[in-house]
């Protein structure tokens, strides 16, 4: 039986088990309403979730496990010859037989052929057997869930137990994933670090991630220091901050406190538009719009600017940044509340001095909180850098050379032919790695600051 | 458990027994006094502070307060009352000029501190306001330290020369707020960490810090709990040497203990003014009678 038609039948048992256990609430009380614990909808819920739940955990589960066993019955059948090879040859096999199955190879061997006949009568009578198990579970739990109905049976608190524990496993999805990840770079790291000195990749003033494959090659001597990726990321992220922070915070300011409703009315949507431009976009700006005009902007007043500034992508990711900034802090002085301002008035405070002394300090945890989050942003922003700040790891403050960030290493390293247990491709999680707990640690140094300051002011 | 509510109405005798008196078709509690009504009682007094001549406030359309004369009078507490919704906040926020911040909001006629016009362009509102100073309904320290939240406004205006000094003012003003005994060993804690009694004085010794020349409160204790009322109270009692005081309340009791006048709004109009022992005692307009005997309000 195919798949999707058990599926659509395990739900159209659900529906059919709401349907009788809501009649079955209705009928218990003789249609008065007012004698039953929960609305009888709850009653039905209550009968289509013990229907439904019971039957969609078993077939995740049948079908999570059924190519592995099946797959041991079908290699149990194949002749001795090709049982007793080693591992690797085994999964080539394995892989064979899938290959027969779904129909994308059409092989000559006569026993591989044989072996994907019989897995696929092997799939069909599970599937059959999984159709009527789900079924039977269907029927077992609705019927169950339909015989316990009574007037005192607490069905709205049933109902919404299993719905808090929905809403549990979805934020667990996310939980999880995260580890996930981390754990990943985690290892990978590891296996960096293995080959790679710790100190040399922390404290190392060099980064030529090309290893050399012959040994007469030239130019690749495999250094791995990250510092020069750390400052130039600094330095980009740095003079998108000093443009972003000012422009947004004083965007925020002029919006919240002294435009007309009018202009904030079109104003702030416009320059939310700023968060909505893709990021490729602001690259090639940055590179073949902002870049060229610094160069010979400074040609002209005889500074070096290299085409591709740390200045340029800096510049340009700063105003990309503007929107975060203002946005949050936008909202955050809007909350603070209009019975701080009437009291800095009363005192004969003019707008400027009620701005500067009052709005403000309520609003710094949450200031500072936008600001930490645009600069977690800006450290991790791959494309402008990558199409503007240049891939040059060069150990320099001046904002009008080429510089390269740690993301756009992590892309360069990534990108193309690779094999995965080289020094150079690992370097990628290692460099991951770092990437993540910076941010780690500017957001709980953002929590810090803003409880602290909550404590000395609420 | 899920009972319908059978709305019960709630018959007074007394009401019943009014009918009649209320069946005039000129005055009642839900329509304004009939147009060029004049207010009831005597709006001058001998020395005044401020004075309010044919006082009109819109809010876009709405026609919130309706030519109001009144004179608040030096070193005196007058008590503004009248049903919500009355103008008695709109025209207390009129005499520092509190309006200004709302958009829509149009004043027109005259009001004077000293004889001199406030609403006069050549005048500086942050001046007026440091002379007129505001207390509102619910305490608003700033989320700053309690002698930060003092200081402000000292500091603000450039009033003192020396830190010494600031010092000085400061506890002068809590010990003026009858504050300075509960708060003395904790000035640098935030001011928000105080009772709701103890904010309302904080806030009351943050206006008076700024040597105003007039308080206005706002409804100062519906937000507190009778024992703070009564502090705050008998605050207003002593304040009244130095400042005079206009004070809007709901609580009629309170009209009666800290005013010596009283003026009564409603809907915008100003129907009575007088001595605030005659309003509670023989008041001579109808509506006015009716709101303190408690029929509407």
């Amino acid at each position: 039986m195919n798949l999707s038609v058990v599926l659509t039948a395990v739900l159209g048992l659900a529906a059919l088990a709401y349907h009788f256990g809501r009649r079955r609430a209705f009928a218990v009380v003789s249609g008065r309403v007012r004698d039953l614990h929960s609305l009888p909808s709850y009653y039905g819920m209550h009968t289509a979730l013990w229907c439904g739940v019971p039957a969609l955990i078993v077939m995740s589960l049948w079908l999570a496990f059924e190519p592995s066993i099946m797959t041991n019955l079908v290699v149990e059948r194949l002749p001795e010859a090709m049982r007793h090879v080693p591992e690797s040859q085994l999964n080539l096999v394995i892989n064979d037989i899938r290959n027969a199955v779904n129909g994308t190879m059409t092989g000559n061997d006569p026993a591989i052929r044989e072996a994907a006949d019989y897995y696929l009568q092997l799939r069909t009578v599970s599937h059959a057997a999984m159709a009527v198990v789900l079924f039977a579970l269907c029927a077992a739990g609705g019927s169950w869930a339909w015989k316990r109905i009574a007037p005192d049976f607490r069905a709205r608190n049933r109902v919404e137990k299993s719905m808090s524990v929905l809403l549990i496993l979805c934020s667990m999805v996310a939980v999880f994933t995260t580890i996930g990840i981390v754990l990943s770079v985690l290892f990978e790291s590891l296996r960096f670090f293995q080959q790679i000195p710790l100190t040399d990749f922390l404290f190392g003033l060099e980064w030529s991630p090309q290893t050399a494959m012959r040994a007469d090659q030239v130019g690749a001597s495999g250094a791995f220091g990250m510092i020069p990726l750390l400052t130039g990321t600094l330095l980009v992220s740095g003079i998108a901050m000093l443009v972003a922070v000012p422009l947004g915070l004083m965007s925020a300011l002029y919006l919240s406190e002294y435009a007309p409703s009018r202009v904030r009315t079109f104003g702030k949507p416009l320059l939310e538009v700023l968060a909505g431009i893709p990021t490729v976009v602001y690259g090639f700006f940055a590179a073949i719009t902002v870049a060229p005009f610094l160069r010979d902007l400074g040609a002209s007043v005889g500074l070096q600017v290299a085409s591709e500034s740390a200045l340029a992508a800096g510049a340009v990711m700063g105003i990309m940044i503007i929107p975060f900034v203002s946005s949050l802090s936008d909202d955050v002085i809007n909350a603070v509340p209009q019975a701080m301002r009437d009291g800095s008035y009363a005192l004969g405070a003019t707008k400027s001095e009620t701005i500067k002394n009052v709005v403000l300090p309520a609003a710094l945890p949450g200031i500072v909180g936008s600001v930490l989050l645009a600069i977690s942003r800006a450290i991790g922003e791959t494309m402008i850098v990558v199409m503007a700040a240049g891939l040059s790891a060069k150990l320099t403050a001046n904002p009008l050379e080429a510089v390269t960030t740690v993301t756009v290493q992590i892309v360069t390293l990534l990108v193309g032919d690779q094999e995965f247990d080289s020094p150079k491709t690992l370097a990628a999680f290692a460099l991951g790695l770092v990437l993540f707990l910076i941010t780690l640690v500017l957001n709980i140094i953002a929590l810090h600051v803003v409880r602290k300051y909550r404590e000395q002011y609420e | 458990m899920n009972q319908p509510n059978t709305l019960t109405r709630i018959e007074d005798p007394a009401m019943a027994e009014i009918q009649p008196q209320q069946a005039q078709p000129t005055f009642s509690a839900t329509e304004p006094a009939p147009e060029g009504h004049r207010t009831v009682g005597k709006i001058t007094v001998d020395n005044p502070k401020m004075s309010a001549r044919d006082v009109n406030v819109y809010y876009g359309e709405k026609h919130a307060i309706k030519h109001v004369e009144l004179d608040i009078g030096t070193n005196e507490v007058i008590a503004l009352i009248g049903p919500s919704g009355c103008g008695k906040s709109t025209f207390l926020r009129t005499l520092n000029r509190m309006n200004d911040t709302i958009d829509i909001c149009r004043v027109t006629g005259n009001i004077s501190l000293d004889g001199q016009d406030i609403y006069d362009r050549r005048l500086d509102v942050v001046q007026l306001r440091a002379r007129v100073g505001m207390v509102f309904q619910k305490p608003n320290p700033f989320p700053k330290s309690i002698f930060d939240n003092v200081a402000y406004g000292p500091k603000i205006h450039g009033m003192t020369s020396s830190r010494a000094e600031l010092e000085d003012l400061v506890r002068w003003s809590l010990e003026k707020a009858g504050l300075w005994h509960e708060v003395k060993d904790r000035l640098e804690q935030p001011g928000t960490g105080l009772s709701g009694g103890q904010q309302q004085r904080l806030c009351i010794a943050r206006a008076i810090a700024v040597s105003p020349e007039v308080i206005l409160m706002d409804e100062p204790c519906s937000a507190l709990d009778p024992i703070a009322t009564a502090k705050i109270e008998e605050l207003i009692d002593e304040l009244r040497e130095n400042y005079s005081i206009v004070i809007v309340t709901h609580s009629m009791q309170q009209a009666a203990r800290v005013s010596q006048r009283t003026a009564y709004f409603h809907l915008g109009d100003l129907i009575e003014v007088g001595e605030t022992e005659q309003i509670f005692t023989n008041p001579e307009h109808k509506l006015t009678e009716g709101y303190i005997t408690g029929r509407f309000g």
